[in-house]
């Protein structure tokens, strides 16, 4: 892996903010002492493990728990008959345990509890549960008969939306493609599965969670088990990785809360990897129709994008996979739209760039198609077609480099050298393409609060307390929020001590949608400048003024990804050879961490190029790979030469700490890269992924 | 898991009457397949004898200039051994294609040939399963099925074996050496697993307390070149879509003299490709004779809903590997 640039420029600096400065949390990490949800139990800690439904529709008539209850160290078997009642969540998908029905496959119908996790795991495997089944429908279709158009698609974004008369521009376009792309739904699947230990102590409740927020955690269990914030605690101070799927909360957490009320013993759940594709959340399937009008010149006259996808019955999750269509190209008539179906499926939700990652893919694609068709360099075609302003909002964008980013990477890549012409490039058995794509994420970012306080200043011990309750998922947080303190103050790094991960600290968002450091340091960035400012000892600010009354513009941050790639002329195989993004994402904070991030992200969007891919079976319901020998990530010796840039950036419209957020960009272009790269090498599209040897191979 | 009883079998004939005095025993060597059934309730043993201790750690040579293979080697320890790799280069291919490097280092080669199919199905216990529970159904059949058998199924399982070392012991004409209630035996690699037929429950022709302690390998052909290529969705740690094994000895007159070809991933055992082999010995060994020889022998395969580019797969798969060893320089004697 090289070194890069940016790092090395850093290096030699003398400013915190943008040092590569290393994981506050590393050392914890590697000597194992840095625990996790699971890895906090209480004195006389029990054990919880849910029954998923073995129906995909339905309702449950009998639990039969005699065979559970009767082995040795059996607590309690929780059913919707004896679990204790809930409050209704904002997310009915926590609202477990309450009611007999069953909306798919996997759903939760009870819990077991005992005394150790194998006495637990064996009871659950003794419930006896019946059912009432009734039909079911997991199949997703273009034309199917329950599909209707949401209002709102996820994130808020309008369902549907038109700029310019889209018919008219596209029926007088010269060249005209419509093109079908295909996505199968994929997992986070984090390193560290979702789980949690729940202790109540009197009236209070402590949770030990695998969250991306704890305040959102202690929000919904207030709301479920009737009680005060201030009567909960939830940590989560060590999180192996969410990608999304952890950024509310998830099953786990409200089972063990329940299973420790009901039987008076802290009670600890632990999902097993096979548990997670039911119940924490995927990626929806989309199945995307792009239809773009195009001019001789390349210039976009027409740009349709519509997104078909699936949500279950508990609730509406609507993939916003056209809404980058509303931002990344001018055209004089545009229309994006989502229509959706709520099938007997497990409940999709966030996954990394929820939106961006499906509908760039889609959207990449078919602009390498429109080059292709106009023999226009597909760097050319994106350039000419950069919007003055955003094409569905009409606001300024706040700053935009994509157009710096194409060019550097071209650069950096080699590709002034590249034939255009597919299908011709060999080295021994192995077909060889280039190919590249854009990438853009918006700038999200939410209200939060922040302390802190001057301590002793007798050089025993750190000069300053920060205390958020941010959450550091793995990404580096706490190390640059001291960052962004250190550097506010004006001393050294270890002078600042950082608290995060735990809701009995300030207030905070939850770390999703590339927004965590955006909105937690400018909380921060607040309270450490009021310090100095004011010469006090503490300080705790709240920053939901200063978000609303951002000024109105475009925030977007914009990259482009380069994607080398091998393919095997006798079975199909694609392997990637070089990944290369350079992006432009306001101010970077941390260099290394930042790094880790890009590259994280490019990494996960290889996998939903080539290798990751879910499947619903139609018979049973449900998902079919259920552990990592099943669903691909990739490997190590897939990725074998990835690298990331980035450009320096400075936009006076965002947060005074001037990050765009870097979480998620990363994922975003790289599946179009490579599917570009793929039809570089073997002269075919497939318009579907993972680009796996069933698609590839030669016939 | 269901509690079990354990004990550390002492010598191999002593776990051999250990098991016969135990109803519902299993062996355990590596523990890279059973114990994770176990925790899924796949499995679901009353007793278990660990046979990994016993003194099967073994690569000798044999008098006929073979080689005779303790079933407790490592699958690490074997793809790197010296007359492994020279000898039987097919062989070492096809461990060092499977799993992970941690696996193959707890891995054994009597356990490699036992591991269970990876059927998604056959691994969850709320799906109808004949190898798991006879007589209940095939999930696969008509569920997701893509990477499932396209050859030699039947009604009732559609699994694929997933060894690949197995695959490459079939190729080179192994032999499993057993020890049992009822006296000891040795049967052909490539007998050695079955195809489903009426009874999926049965992966292999080992009767009950029948326990692995070798695996022979006949001295290879004079003259023969050998590989193995495995077709898999990512670089590492996937199981085959489709692989096959070649053992390949040409005449100076450029006609094949001996050809051995076995296929994984595309059945519920290691695929002797009988009458590919058949069409090749005495021909011509060029790219349209393997080509040729290949689809003859694809052409009894009955792919199922979402697996037919198996049978291009298997079939490219086969006709790059022979033409590649037909296009090999011979080896400098001595080398």
């Amino acid at each position: 892996m090289a070194v890069d640039d940016t790092t090395r420029t850093d290096r030699t600096t003398e400013r915190v903010l943008g040092s590569p400065a290393l994981r506050r949390e590393g050392r914890a990490k590697v000597t194992g002492t840095a625990r996790y949800a699971a890895e906090h139990t209480p004195p006389d800690c029990a054990y919880g493990w849910p029954v998923a439904a073995a129906v995909p529709h339905g309702s449950v008539t009998g639990v039969d728990a005699a065979d559970a209850m009767a082995l040795p160290g059996a607590l309690a078997v929780l059913t919707h008959e004896n679990a204790p009642r809930l409050g209704e969540p904002d997310d009915p998908t926590l609202h477990l345990l309450q009611t007999p029905r069953v909306p798919h496959r996997g759903w939760y119908v009870a819990l077991a509890v005992g005394e150790t996790l194998q006495t637990a795991r064996e009871m659950a495997q003794a419930v006896r549960v019946s059912y009432d089944e009734e039909p079911h429908d997991v199949r997703l279709t273009d034309d199917h008969p329950g599909l209707y158009h949401p209002e709102q698609a996820n994130g808020g974004y309008p369902g549907d939306r038109e700029t310019g008369d889209f018919d008219a521009e596209y029926a007088a376009a010269p060249h005209r493609l419509d093109l079908t792309y295909t996505l199968s739904p994929l997992h986070n699947h984090p390193m560290e599965p979702h789980a949690a230990t729940a202790v109540w102590e009197g009236g209070h409740l402590i949770a030990y969670d695998s969250s991306q927020g704890a305040t959102p955690v202690s929000e919904t269990l207030a709301t479920m088990f009737g009680l005060d914030p201030k009567q909960i605690t939830v940590v989560a101070e060590h999180v192996g990785g969410g990608f999304g799927s952890k950024g509310t909360p998830r099953p786990p957490v409200v089972l063990a809360a329940m299973g420790a009320k009901h039987t008076s013993r802290p009670v600890k759940v632990m999902l097993p990897r096979r548990e997670l594709p039911s119940v924490v959340g995927h990626r929806a399937p989309t199945i995307q129709r792009l239809r773009i009008g195009a001019r001789d010149d390349g210039t976009l006259a027409a740009l349709g994008h519509e997104v078909t996808t699936h949500t279950s019955t508990v609730k509406e999750f609507v993939e916003q996979a056209a809404v980058p269509s509303r931002v990344m190209y001018g055209a004089d008539g545009i229309r994006t739209g989502h229509r959706v179906v709520a099938l007997d499926v497990p409940t999709p939700s966030w996954m990394r760039a929820p939106g961006d990652a499906s509908g760039m893919y889609a959207l990449e694609c078919a602009m390498d198609e429109v080059a292709t068709a106009l023999d226009l360099d597909p760097i050319e075609l994106r350039l000419r077609n950069i919007p003055e302003r955003e094409p569905d909002s009409g606001k300024p964008f706040s700053s935009h480099h994509l157009a710096d980013c194409l060019r550097e990477g071209a650069r950096r890549f080699g590709w002034e050298r590249r034939d255009p012409r597919p299908g011709t490039r060999r080295d021994g058995d192995l077909l060889l393409g280039t190919g590249v794509a854009a990438s853009t994420y918006p700038v999200l970012v939410a209200p939060s609060t922040a302390s802190v306080q001057a301590l002793r200043a007798d050089g025993s011990g750190p000069a300053y307390h920060v205390r958020v309750n941010a959450t550091d998922i793995g990404t580096g947080a706490r190390t640059v929020l001291a960052q962004i303190a250190a550097d506010q103050l004006g001393v050294p790094l270890d002078a600042v001590r950082i608290d995060v991960g735990s809701s009995d600290l300030p207030t905070a968002p939850l770390a999703g949608g590339s927004s965590g450091t955006a909105s937690w340091g400018w909380a921060v960035h607040k309270a450490c400048r009021e310090l100095r400012e004011s010469g006090g000892s503490i300080v705790t600010v709240d920053t939901t003024t200063d978000v609303q009354a951002q000024e109105e513009y475009a925030r977007h941050a914009f990259g482009a990804v380069f994607a080398e790639v091998s393919a095997d002329a006798f079975t199909g195989e694609v392997r990637v050879r070089r990944l290369l993004g350079v992006f432009a994402a306001g101010r970077i904070l941390n260099a290394r961490t930042a790094r880790s991030q890009f590259i994280g992200g490019m990494t996960m969007g290889l996998g939903m190029a080539l290798t990751e891919h879910s499947s619903l079976d139609t018979r049973l319901g449900g998902f079919v790979e259920k552990d990592l020998a099943g669903y691909h990530v990739p490997t190590h010796a897939d990725v074998p030469d990835i690298d990331a840039h980035w450009i320096e950036e400075h936009d006076p419209h965002l947060n005074p700490v001037g990050g765009k957020g870097i979480g998620e960009i990363g994922i975003v272009g790289t599946p179009a890269a490579i599917a570009n790269a793929v039809h570089h090498a073997t002269g075919r599209r497939h318009r579907q992924l993972p680009l796996t040897p069933d698609l590839v191979v030669p016939r | 898991m269901k509690p079990f009883t354990f004990e550390r079998a002492t010598s191999p004939e002593q776990a051999v009457s250990a098991f016969a005095a135990q109803p519902h025993a299993r062996f355990l060597a590596g523990g890279t397949n059973l114990v994770d059934l176990m925790k899924l309730g796949v499995e679901t043993p009353a007793h278990l004898i660990d046979v990994s201790k016993l003194p099967l750690n073994d690569i000798e040579p044999t008098p006929e200039g073979g080689l005779r293979v303790g079933a407790n080697v490592r699958n690490s320890d074997l793809a790197a051994h010296t007359a492994v790799c020279r000898d039987y280069p097919a062989l070492a291919q096809a461990l060092l294609s499977g799993a992970s490097g941690q696996l193959r280092n707890l891995a054994t080669t009597g356990g490699n040939l036992l591991q269970r199919t990876r059927c998604p199905y056959f691994q969850d216990l709320t799906a109808p399963c004949n190898k798991r529970e006879p007589g209940a159904g095939c999930s696969a059949r008509e569920g997701v099925n893509r990477d499932m058998a396209v050859l030699g199924h039947s009604e009732h399982c559609v699994a694929t074996h997933p060894s690949d070392m197995a695959v490459a012991l079939a190729a080179y004409d192994a032999e499993v050496e057993l020890l049992g209630p009822e006296g000891d035996r040795t049967v052909p690699a490539a007998d050695f697993h079955r195809l489903p037929g009426d009874s999926p429950e049965r992966d292999t022709v080992l009767r009950p307390g029948e326990l692995i302690s070798h695996v022979t390998l006949p001295p290879p052909p004079p003259g023969a070149r050998a590989a193995y290529r495995k077709a898999r969705d990512r670089a590492s740690y996937a199981f085959a879509l489709a692989s096959a094994a070649a053992v390949l000895a040409l005449d100076g007159d450029g006609t094949v003299r001996h050809a051995a070809l076995a296929f994984g991933g595309v059945a519920h055992r290691p695929w002797r490709a009988r009458t590919a082999e058949e069409m090749l010995i005495g021909s011509r060994a060029d790219a349209e004779t393997f080509a040729r020889a290949a689809d003859a022998e694809l052409a009894v395969a009955r792919p199922l809903s979402d697996n037919a580019f198996k049978v291009p797969l298997a079939r490219n798969v086969a006709v790059h590997l022979l033409t590649t060893l037909a296009e090999t320089p011979d080896r400098p004697a001595g080398s």
